[in-house]
């Protein structure tokens, strides 16, 4: 047992280690609150681009998500940080992995924003058009607060994949959370750093996926 | 656009490496396969077990969906292959990626499976058990196929997300598709070996997503 606990969950190569994990912690936040906005934010303009209801706009929206969908985010990262260079377009490590995020992310919210938009009625849009908003207005103010509380549950937990994405940053080097606890594992020879990092990315989520199950069990019953 | 070509779509440079190429297509193809085979049995196994309502059992299972719903799938992998050794149990890193990302398929899955069964009403139950079917024929025969049917869009969605998992196995060597062609990359110093790595995984995760808004379609209500 006292062997089990010098392997897995040694407090003295922790303190050791701590400030480096800290720092990738850092770099992890870092990363997921530029991701999460830009892909929320792009993929709402995704969704609302397809309510022009132009079919070869939509035919090219709907196969880019497909697309997007279809590739792994590594692959998609690989390709921009080892593939763009060629074109004379080198991003480091950083702005290659906030723009696989976001552009994976984004497709995903896309799609879930696009179903809490059809989930609202026709009658709204038209209710709200006829009061003289303008087609801004009524899909800031009347449609997109609805159809976003429809989906909710899905967006939150498109969120928490999000994040929990950032961690293949890692294979570009860039030293977030799990990268830190690789180097610190290879520095002690010990796998303490690694269950540490595990720890920390379930102390982080937890609360989201506990909350994800809730607000699906309340739309299922409701 | 000639530089496009000539970088991206320069497939001369890749002759010789065709086979390679071909043989991590098959890894990955075979990694989705297993991580799916193990996966969902294993969540609708888990949620079968959570069912039977025995308090110490049903914990353990939330504690182990909620532990594998949290760690992200490299974090796992990474664990799976550099931290299990220390117990004595070495995975090859083909095991250790289909092993992790199994796991966490059968998480997702329960959760669904759960949701699924909770859902059917109680008169379902109660009109199975006053036939005179068994608890466990009701649930076979009765609640199971319903839950099941229902849970069919969002467990194919996690489905195809957590094979697309399998890219993963790259980090930790596993010669599958990325693997085999971004190092056939800096063999050749040219990305087309990637391309030709994206389009593979196209044709493999592509139809599954299509497919999965014409279950969206057919199951007239989206959910994920």
């Amino acid at each position: 047992m006292r062997d089990f606990t010098s392997t897995f969950f040694n407090f003295d190569i922790l303190r050791e280690v701590w400030p480096l994990l800290a720092e990738g912690l850092w770099m992890t936040i870092a990363l997921a609150v530029v991701s999460v906005p830009l892909a929320v934010f792009v993929g709402l303009l995704i969704a609302l681009a397809q309510e022009a209801r132009h079919p070869v706009l939509r035919c090219l929206i709907v196969g880019y998500v497909d697309v997007m969908r279809a590739i792994p985010p590594l692959v998609l990262l690989i390709f921009i940080f080892y593939g763009l260079p060629f074109l004379g377009l080198q991003l480091s490590e950083y702005p290659a992995a906030v723009l696989a995020l976001v552009v994976n992310g984004s497709s995903y919210f896309a799609e879930i924003f696009r179903a809490g938009l059809e989930s609202v009625p026709r009658g709204q849009r038209e209710a709200a058009r006829s009061t003289g908003l303008t087609w801004a207005q009524s899909m800031t103010y009347v449609v997109v607060p609805q159809g976003t509380r429809n989906v909710l549950p899905d967006l939150v937990s498109n969120t928490v994949e999000l994040v929990k994405q950032t961690s293949i940053a890692s294979a570009v080097a860039l030293q977030e959370l799990l990268r830190s606890a690789q180097i610190a594992q290879g520095l002690t020879y010990n796998p303490t750093p690694l269950i540490a990092a595990a720890i920390i990315y379930f102390v982080m989520f937890w609360p989201f996926v506990r909350l994800v199950s809730r607000l699906q069990n309340k739309t299922v019953t409701a | 656009m000639d530089a496009i070509l000539r970088y991206f779509f320069d497939f001369s440079r890749l002759s010789g490496y065709w086979p390679d190429i071909l043989h991590g297509f098959l890894i990955t193809v075979e990694m989705s396969i297993l991580t799916v085979a193990i996966g969902i049995p294993l969540g609708l196994l888990l949620a079968v077990l959570r069912l039977y309502g025995i308090r110490p059992l049903s914990a353990l299972i939330i504690f182990y969906i909620d532990l594998f719903r949290s760690i992200p799938q490299l974090v796992l992998i990474i664990l799976a292959y550099f931290a299990l050794p220390y117990t004595g149990l070495v995975l090859s890193p083909f095991l250790a990626t289909v092993v992790a990302l199994s796991m966490v398929l059968s998480a997702f899955a329960e959760e669904i499976f759960w949701a699924g069964i909770t859902s059917v009403p109680k008169g379902q139950w109660e009109a199975g058990r006053s036939t005179g079917l068994s608890f466990n024929q009701t649930l076979v025969y009765v609640v199971l196929p319903q839950a099941i049917r229902l849970g069919i869009p969002p467990l194919t969605n996690r489905a195809i997300g957590i094979s697309k998992g399998t890219t993963l196995g790259s980090v930790i060597a596993v010669p599958e598709l990325l693997n085999v062609t971004s190092s056939i990359q800096s063999n050749v110093a040219n990305p087309t070996a990637l391309t030709v790595g994206a389009i593979l995984f196209l044709a493999l995760f592509l139809p599954f997503v299509r497919f999965t808004r014409w279950l969206e379609r057919a199951y007239g209500h989206p959910r994920h």
